[in-house]
């Protein structure tokens, strides 16, 4: 009987397992679990242009190709438990999906702040279609928008509510945004930035409260400040959708842990055969920077693990000479992200967040400008805003 | 052949296309995209790889 492969989360991470599978010659049965209805589309827009613009499911679709006409699509149904032994994905509405091989791509959720008179409307998060939808609607010229999270995603949320009128304040407990990728001193020219564009910074605090009876009308910061609000959009961190996996004996301490093959990794340090992970979820170490397995919540990775786990999961289930090979070769991705605030094209390379130092490479602070990130003399991260040729040479430096 | 098409609305010239296929795309002096419309079948699967990285989705082979 032919192989049977299932993918649970049908977004980009197991879409492009799913076109890898077939590029790479596997021709049995593709089955594709997921929890939203939606066919797989691009989370970036949503905080960005789509937002700016009408939402809708057209307009951020991924472009089915060929190669998987003949999948499977099982959605609005998630998975609920994971038996390694029997090999059996269970769904919520009780469906059991044997597989071969099994590709766990079901990435992350938003974490929401957990507080006293927190049964309130006006409150979103910003990772589906359907939350964007939803926030769409509420950013009409005047709303007052508190965004909760001064990272890469409540910074376009900022600066696209800005775009449509609103008023925003953005209140995060860290000391700048972005301070993570970028450093404090281009964080801090970013606050500026964000600031001369109409945006109100409450830095270093948190928010301990919302006012509002059925619908929210201010936010409470832990200082004891209250700030009028009509909507709250939380972007203060992520989960890890793991739990229909808690059964199982794979380290799922932080998303899922994965050997260089990208095979699950149990909590005894074994690899688990057939069974591998992608996208955000994916917890593995990138020899480009160190042997510390990490999670890299960038859109280059679905894409770079789901061609790796294509490749080695096909290779396994025919059987390939090769496959000890494929297991063996180095894997190694080079991170890449970027970000539309206003005018500004913020694109990055590498692993800033781990640099020791960073300077000023290119350009001028208040303008365009390049700023490279090094680990002692060792260039480990580059982000330019605009001067992409300028970004692209340090790009190359990178990755030789 | 394969006939490539750039939504010139979506693209925001970020250049990352460049790397998978850089004899089908490259940005001018100006940091603006510049690409070749057609390209030998041998191609594709370097073409696909510049649609799959492209942050906007621009870029479509038109089968
Ligand atoms: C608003 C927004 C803006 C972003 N902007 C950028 C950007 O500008 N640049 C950048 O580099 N990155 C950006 N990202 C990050 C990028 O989109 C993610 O890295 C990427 O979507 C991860 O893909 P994934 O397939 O691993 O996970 P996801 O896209 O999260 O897909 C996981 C899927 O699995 C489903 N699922 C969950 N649990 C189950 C279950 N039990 N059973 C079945 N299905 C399940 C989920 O519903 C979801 O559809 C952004 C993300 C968001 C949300
Ligand atoms: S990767 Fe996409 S957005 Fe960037 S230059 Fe190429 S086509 Fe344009």
């Amino acid at each position: 009987m032919s192989k049977s492969v299932v993918i649970v989360g049908a977004s980009m991470g197991g879409l492009r397992a799913a076109e890898a599978l077939r590029n790479n010659g596997f021709a049995g049965r593709i089955t594709m679990i997921g929890e939203e209805a939606h066919l797989p589309y691009n989370r970036p827009p949503l905080s960005k242009e789509v937002l700016a613009k009408e939402v809708t499911h057209e307009a951020v679709a991924f472009k089915l190709r060929s190669q998987v006409e003949d999948v499977t699509w099982h959605l609005g149904d998630p998975a609920t438990s994971l038996d390694l032994d029997k090999k059996v994905v269970t769904t919520a509405s009780g469906k059991s999906f044997e597989y071969d091989g099994l590709v766990i791509a079901s990435g992350l959720r938003p974490r929401v702040l957990d507080l006293p008179n927190g049964k309130i409307s006006g409150r979103h998060t910003v990772r589906t279609l359907d939350d964007a939808i939803g926030l769409r609607a509420e950013l009409v010229p005047g709303t007052k928008v508190v965004v909760a999270g001064a990272g890469f995603i409540g910074c376009e949320v900022a600066a696209t509510a800005r775009g449509l009128g609103c008023e925003v304040t953005n209140v995060a407990i860290d000391p700048y945004p972005m301070i993570r990728p970028l450093g404090e001193q281009l964080a801090a020219e970013l606050q500026r930035r964000h600031e001369s564009h109409g945006v109100n910074f409450k830095l270093n605090h948190g928010i301990s409260d919302l006012i509002g009876t059925e619908k929210i009308s201010g936010v409470v910061l832990d200082s004891g400040e209250v700030i009028q609000a009509d909507v709250l959009v939380e972007a203060i961190s992520s989960h890890c959708n793991v739990e229909w996996l808690s059964e199982t004996k794979l380290d799922i301490s932080n998303g899922v842990l994965a050997d260089s093959a990208l095979r699950a990794v149990t909590t005894d340090g074994a690899s688990v055969e057939g069974v591998y992970v992608v996208g955000d979820l994916a917890r593995f170490a990138n020899p480009l920077f160190d042997n510390e397995p990490r999670r890299i919540e960038h859109w280059n990775i679905p894409t770079e693990t789901g061609k790796r786990v294509g490749s080695v999961l096909s290779a396994y289930l025919a059987d390939a000479e090769n496959f000890a090979e494929l297991v063996a070769t180095p894997f190694m991705p080079l991170p890449s992200f970027w970000s539309d605030q206003y005018d500004m094209k913020i694109q990055g390379f590498g692993m800033p967040g781990l640099a020791d130092r960073y300077e000023l490479v290119a350009g001028e602070l208040s303008d365009e400008l390049v700023m490279g990130y090094f680990r002692g003399e060792i260039l480990i991260g580059v982000v330019g805003i605009g001067m992409t040729s300028e970004v692209m040479k340090y790009r190359k430096e990178l990755i030789s | 052949m394969i006939a490539i098409n750039v939504d010139m609305d979506k693209c925001q010239h970020y250049g990352q296309c460049v790397f998978e296929a850089p004899d089908i795309f490259k940005l001018n002096d100006d940091d603006k995209l510049e690409f070749v419309a057609t390209a030998d079948d041998s191609r594709r699967s370097d073409i696909e790889s510049a649609v799959d990285v492209c942050p906007m989705q621009a870029i479509s082979i038109v089968e």
